[in-house]
């Protein structure tokens, strides 16, 4: 028994393959998970949201300033200056507003709209309450409970003269009127409030739990500007973002032949015939972007058929982002077999790579779940800027110009990858 | 490359039967420390099979590599029929037949042969034509459609020859083409070998089985650490190392010792307890073994030979184990 277990010990640690799968995969996986899930104060995501304040009421400024300080919120009320020098853009309106949570900018958009700061809050379902517009895009399923929640909370917190306020206007309706030297003490204690309330410059009051839809004090219609007349909303996301982690494994399996050919010798003689290297990487590149281009249209296809995925309306899109992912999924392969020496480095490398790339890049779990740091970290990686770019054709319904960045990312990223594959492959070519 | 060279590289390449098909002109490689290959010339003529023996890692390899062009030596120089080796012209010349099975496993042989064609931008036409001859040439006609990986050993080894000549090179490279094929395989290869020649195709036969060289080449290149030792026809290469010797070897009981120092002191040399002796006369024979018995030593067996090229071989490359 013991002789047994030996001899698989031995080839186990010859094996550096097995080695590294067996040890730093389920390592890897589990820190990006841990950094994920962990609830690291620092790390935590941030919800974006965009604000419009149509009113510009003292009740409408304090709502904005208290979002403003919340920590688990980015506001923005205009879009970035294109540079540093740039000069600041005009503040978004409700249609810039809307625009951008269609164009992915935030996943929420705040409208506040004019005549809010007359009746701001309400305490029973009853009330007048002018409710603020919340525009959302459905493929972030938390960021508007979470700018919801942070609502009500800013309510309580950052807006108490209009809280109290209204407070006396309930006491006046159930309890009868004041009397005129009551009126005189409210207003008195309402001035002290807001005078109180105009110098707190404190810091952020942090992020706390929301209150939940529609049953906060302040009133609010959720509109979805994205995602809402799609049956199955996240087909096409999971499509990409699955397809994608596929692709790269099939590229780097199918790149893999190269290594099965310089093992054989085959590749000696393809190279002593009047095929080069370059035409040689060439036409695998060829080969496996055309076959992964396939492998594409397959599962959107399936989709289609069985999950009734929008896709033939999105042809164009789906051509272009389809092209651009598997030339650049092709040229992560090549750029892994010609950097592996034996098909088992190359098993284990492109398999830790790959869990790792659709781990943060999205192909796992959606990217704003992810610590910011983390968000960033995944536009490192194919998966992130394919499944962008993917979501962009069929859950934004953007033309092919607003595919710009992702297909230049896909491009370049395919170019670079083919061109240090083609260098490292010189070890193949003479001896 | 000046203008006259390649005039004459040309006329060369135009030029008929007797034309060079093959020259290397002080050939050196070196690895680091250690020397493949040391100022190699060799020149073979079209239609002729020159065979290059050396023990492993002698530098047959890298010299067939560096003619192929996957091998750039440190010096010296290579033309294919007046192509400088690697060239278009030069890839075009030459049939490399790899030790390995070099072949694309999954698909059939008809595709292989198919395959490798294209890679030498063969026409349609032109390859239709060549990939019919080469399985007949192979005797794979009946197994064309067949997957590469589910052909037996000895058809896996014809398909390999057949897929170097698919663009029907005029010199081809063979590099230990009967390994691991059994006696019907091997004979079925020296026939496909022997009609190559016969078309008239230049060929550099690498081997271990002397008795293959001796069969088929017209000459012979014995290299050893990086330099070629010896070159000539079978019959002269005899005769240069033995001349009109012979070769006794005799077993005999006896204390080891005493049949050590006896060896020794009759100028042999001991081989797996066998005395080895070489004689220019059969006269010589009885001597040698009256002596033997006059040292005690009882013999059990004795042989005498004519040398041959495994003479040779073992004389200029010596008996030591070289892996």
């Amino acid at each position: 028994m013991f002789s047994v277990a030996r001899t698989s010990f031995l080839a186990l640690r010859r094996d550096r393959a097995a080695f590294v799968l067996s040890f730093v995969l389920p390592i890897a996986f589990f820190s990006i998970f841990a950094a994920i899930f962990g609830g690291q104060h620092d790390t935590t995501p941030r919800v974006h949201a965009i604000v419009v304040d149509e009113d510009q009421s003292q009740a409408s400024r304090d709502l904005v300033r208290g979002l403003t300080r919340e920590g688990s919120l980015v506001v923005a009320t205009h879009p970035e200056p294109a540079g540093k020098n740039a000069p600041t853009p005009p503040d978004y309106t409700a249609t810039t507003a809307e625009a951008a949570v269609k164009a992915g900018d935030a996943p929420v958009a705040l409208i506040i709209p004019k005549g809010f700061g007359t009746n701001p809050v309400g305490f029973d379902p009853a009330s007048k309450a002018t409710p603020i517009e919340l525009l959302n895009d459905q493929s972030d399923a938390i960021a508007p409970q979470v700018v919801m929640g942070m609502l009500q909370k800013v309510a309580f917190t950052s807006m108490p003269a209009v809280m109290a306020q209204e407070g006396m206007k309930y006491t006046e309706r159930y309890l009868g009127e004041f009397t005129p030297q009551q009126r005189v003490q409210m207003q008195s204690a309402l001035d002290d409030i807001k005078k109180l309330q105009s110098r707190d410059e404190s810091a952020p009051t942090g992020s706390g739990q929301g209150s939940g839809f529609g049953a906060g004090v302040i009133a609010v219609d959720m509109r979805s500007v994205v995602g809402d007349n799609k049956k199955n909303s996240l087909i096409s996301f999971y499509a990409a973002a699955i397809g994608v982690m596929f692709l790269l494994f099939t590229a780097s399996g199918s790149a893999g032949a190269l290594l099965d050919e310089a093992e054989s010798g085959t590749l000696d003689r393809v190279l002593s015939s009047r095929v080069t290297m370059t035409r040689l990487l060439a036409g695998k590149l060829f080969y496996n972007t055309v076959l992964a281009f396939v492998q594409l249209v397959a599962m959107f296809l399936w989709g289609w058929a069985v999950f009734k995925l929008d896709f033939f309306s999105h042809l164009a899109g789906f051509t272009v982002m389809g092209i651009v992912t598997a030339f650049a999924v092709a040229a992560f392969g090549l750029f892994l077999a010609s950097a592996c020496h034996t098909r088992a480095q190359l098993g284990a490398l492109s398999t830790l790579l790959i869990l790792v790339m659709s781990a943060i890049g999205g192909s796992m779990f959606p990217r704003f779940l992810m610590p910011e740091a983390m968000q960033k970290a995944g536009l490192l990686t194919l998966n992130a800027w394919a499944i962008d770019g993917f979501t962009k054709v069929f859950w934004r319904n953007l033309p092919i110009s607003a595919l710009g960045p992702q297909v230049g990312v896909l491009l370049a990223a395919g170019i670079v990858l083919f061109l240090v594959a083609r260098r490292v492959a010189r070890r193949w070519e003479f001896a | 490359m000046t203008n006259s060279s390649a005039v004459t590289q040309s006329a060369t390449a135009r030029s008929g039967s007797t034309a060079i098909a093959l020259r290397v002109v002080s050939l050196s490689k070196h690895y680091g420390q250690i020397v493949a290959l040391e100022g190699v010339s060799l020149e073979v003529r079209a239609g002729e099979c020159v065979g290059l023996l050396g023990p492993n890692g002698a530098g047959k390899s890298t010299l067939i590599r560096s003619i192929v062009g996957r091998v750039v030596p440190d010096s010296g120089s290579l033309e294919v029929f007046g192509h400088a080796a690697g060239s278009a012209g030069a890839r075009m010349s030459l049939g490399w037949i790899p030790q390995e099975i070099a072949l694309y496993p999954r698909i059939t042989v008809r595709e292989n042969l198919t395959c490798f064609g294209r890679y030498f931008s063969l026409p349609r036409a032109k390859l239709n034509e060549s990939v019919a001859w080469c399985l007949k040439w192979a005797a794979l006609e009946d197994r064309a459609g067949e997957i590469s990986k589910n052909l037996s050993g000895g058809m896996k080894r014809r398909l390999n020859m057949a897929a170097g000549l698919v663009h029907r090179p005029r010199i081809v490279l063979m590099d230990e083409p009967t390994v691991g094929v059994d006696p019907q395989s091997r004979i079925r290869i020296f026939e496909m070998i022997e009609s190559l020649r016969s078309e008239g195709s230049a060929i550099v036969y690498t081997t271990h089985y002397m008795e293959e060289a001796e069969r088929l080449c017209d000459r012979i290149a014995i290299i050893d650490h990086g330099k070629i030792i010896a070159h000539g026809t079978n019959e002269s290469l005899v005769r240069d190392a033995f001349g009109q010797r012979s070769q006794v070897t005799a077993r005999f009981s006896g204390p080891a010792a005493a049949i050590a120092a006896w060896t020794q002191s009759r100028g042999g040399r001991l081989v797996d307890s066998t005395a080895e002796f070489t004689i220019e006369h059969s006269s010589q024979v009885g001597p040698l073994l009256e002596s033997a018995a006059t040292a005690g030593l009882v013999l059990e067996d004795v042989t005498i030979r004519q040398p041959n090229l495994e003479s040779v071989f073992l004389h200029l490359t010596g008996r030591e184990l070289r892996d």
